[in-house]
């Protein structure tokens, strides 16, 4: 019971300072200048679901594609091997994540862009998406695989055609599981978007995100700022929380105990 | 299959026949060969991104590394003066150490109270809603436990516990200082919070593992159920428990924003973690506060820092791996 006092805690106070921030302005307009009481979040919004499809597009193909090499492939040395280095990756600071990036872009060229915010966070992304895939891939029973090989296809449209899309459900959790994950990840995000008090404007100029808003109006003073980060708390809960809980009631029974893991 | 063929051979010369070949075989090239290539060279992107973290991080470092030597490490200086700068990380790799310590020494207990609770005790009913919490507990991204805990709960610490701890026990040093709430205590406390999750999945997990035969063996010579639970369960699951504090461990060196948000930020020899009640500096809360007005040398320090941290996070993580792994795999072979 310990265990749900926080979580209710939690919930129970951005719940009740943050419902009376939302409205349609607070969610589409500019941040306000501090001392006045006008102003909303639209960047931080903008931003994260900007660095959400930048991240899918980069992010999710390498690790499905590591999730299938595991599956079908792995069975040897080196796949344990990698499949021992993925998990390693998984429990990586993001900080670290985020020095990487910062130190081969931002600091080379000087500008902090979403395109290094998206490549940290495909990183983070990479190895949870490897891991599901090739737990669901490998649900799959081989006589599925025998079948599609006795009709005379070939391997590789077996396992693109026939055995992903048989694992189809595990493989879009992983990648819910892990947009929820990068939704709230802060740590790599400050040292390569910065965050911002502006749309997006360049592929070279700093943008915000939902968690840096949070980040930066917490430890202001003024108590309207203070306001809006209570706010982009309950955005950013309600995003995080639904894609778990949707996840979870979409998939209840099956893949169970695998994804204590992530 | 198209390897089995023979390229045809070139009498010029070996060389050249090899060339042949090799390029035969490149035009050749099926979709299997090349789909399992392309799955091949994917597979290895964890390789590069950690051998690459390696690399920059050292490179980054080599200016700072290169001017302190050994210093930089054992060093508490903090000064971005030009001229007469000094970086020294042992504040911060002290001020790590004690918020995981703090973090281990409440969090781990809490947390095998509510494995051995999950998986031991509840009927079906209450396991599977109250285990499903707590894993969406760990979903909670860290900047709403930091923005919650500076909030919320530092408040609350700094009226209840630390104020009566102060007056009280305040000539013990390590209680010494002045209660505001944001310190190494409440940072410490948050990390606590936050790994209870993971590590109390991942036990649930290890123990439910255990095969019942164990079980049945411990009551069948007449034990209570709290004795079950040692000597059957506990003693069995050790090494996987072991593990899964260790992540907790690794979970804790590495939790950046949550702790930047409550533990005070303080720099240079005022870090060094002398109370418990000091304002203080972990490695990660220091490359997130000061990274963004970094230049040149203070850079290269702050990358030495990531060196560091990445150094730790790693020994931690691989140790804790292989722990969580051997326990898992003698489960796999039980199911077999």
């Amino acid at each position: 019971m310990v265990a749900v006092v926080p979580l209710a805690s939690i919930l129970l106070e951005v719940i009740r300072n943050g419902i009376s921030t939302i409205s349609f302005q607070f969610i589409t307009a500019l941040p306000g200048v501090p001392g006045q009481t006008v102003g909303g979040i639209g960047p931080a919004i903008q931003g994260t679901l900007l660095l959400i499809a930048l991240t899918s597009v980069m992010g999710i193909p390498p690790g499905v594609l590591t999730g299938i090499y595991l599956a079908e492939f792995g069975n040897n040395k080196f796949g344990r091997t990698i499949r021992f280095l993925n998990d390693v990756l998984t429990e990586f600071p993001s900080i670290v994540v985020g020095i990487l990036v910062a130190a081969l872009l931002v600091v080379a060229t000087h500008q902090y862009s979403p395109i290094a915010g998206a490549i940290a966070l495909s990183i983070i992304t990479l190895p949870i998406v490897a891991r599901t895939t090739e737990e669901s891939i490998k649900t799959v029973p081989n006589s599925i695989r025998d079948a599609a090989m006795a009709l005379g296809i070939r391997r590789w449209r077996t396992t693109i055609s026939v055995v992903l899309s048989t694992a189809r459900s595990g493989v879009i959790t992983g990648v819910l599981l892990s947009i929820a994950r990068i939704s709230g990840e802060t740590a790599p995000l400050l040292l390569t978007i910065l965050g911002s008090n502006f749309f997006f404007s360049s592929w070279n100029q700093p943008i915000d995100a939902l968690p840096l808003r949070i980040f930066n109006d917490a430890s202001q003073a003024d108590p309207f700022t203070r306001q809006q980060a209570w706010g982009a708390a309950m955005i950013l809960i309600i995003i995080v929380l639904t894609l778990n809980i949707g996840v979870r009631l979409a998939t209840r029974g099956r893949y169970g105990s695998n994804r204590s893991r992530i | 299959m198209s390897r089995m063929e023979e390229a045809p051979l070139d009498h010029a010369g070996v060389q050249s026949s090899r060339l042949q070949n090799f390029s035969y075989r490149l035009s050749h090239l099926s979709g299997d060969d090349m789909f399992e290539v392309l799955s091949n060279v994917f597979a290895c992107t964890a390789v590069v991104i950690i051998a690459l973290t390696g690399i920059v991080l050292v490179r980054g470092s080599i200016p700072v590394l290169g001017k302190f030597g050994l210093g930089f490490l054992t060093g508490s200086g903090w000064s971005t003066t030009f001229g007469q700068e000094s970086y020294g990380m042992l504040p911060y790799v002290l001020g790590t150490l004690v918020t995981s310590g703090i973090a281990i020494s409440i969090g781990i207990p809490v947390s095998l109270g509510i494995a051995i609770f999950l998986a031991e005790m509840a009927p079906t009913s209450v396991r599977v809603p109250l285990s499903q919490l707590v894993e969406l507990l760990a979903a909670v991204p860290s900047v709403i436990y930091g923005f919650w805990g500076l909030l919320v709960l530092s408040p609350w610490i700094a009226k209840y516990v630390e104020t009566p701890l102060t007056s009280g026990l305040g000539s013990i040093p390590i209680f010494h200082g002045s209660p505001h709430g944001l310190d190494l205590l409440m940072g410490g406390l948050i990390l606590a919070i936050m790994i209870i999750p993971t590590v109390s999945s991942i036990s649930k997990e290890v123990m439910m593992a255990v095969p019942t035969s164990q079980r049945e063996a411990a009551y069948s010579i007449g034990a209570t159920r709290w004795e079950v639970v040692r000597m059957g369960v506990l003693s069995y699951s050790r090494s996987g428990i072991f593990g899964a504090a260790i992540l907790g461990l690794g979970r804790a060196v590495g939790e950046t924003m949550a702790v930047t948000m409550v533990i005070g930020g303080a720099l240079g020899s005022e870090a060094v973690p002398t109370s418990l009640f000091i304002p203080g500096q972990t490695l990660a809360s220091l490359i997130a506060g000061q990274f963004k007005e970094a230049e040149s040398l203070q850079l290269s320090a702050l990358v030495g820092a990531g060196l560091v941290l990445f150094g730790l996070a790693l020994l931690i993580n691989v140790f804790a791996q292989f722990m969580v792994w051997k326990v898992l795999k003698v489960k796999a072979g039980a199911v077999e």
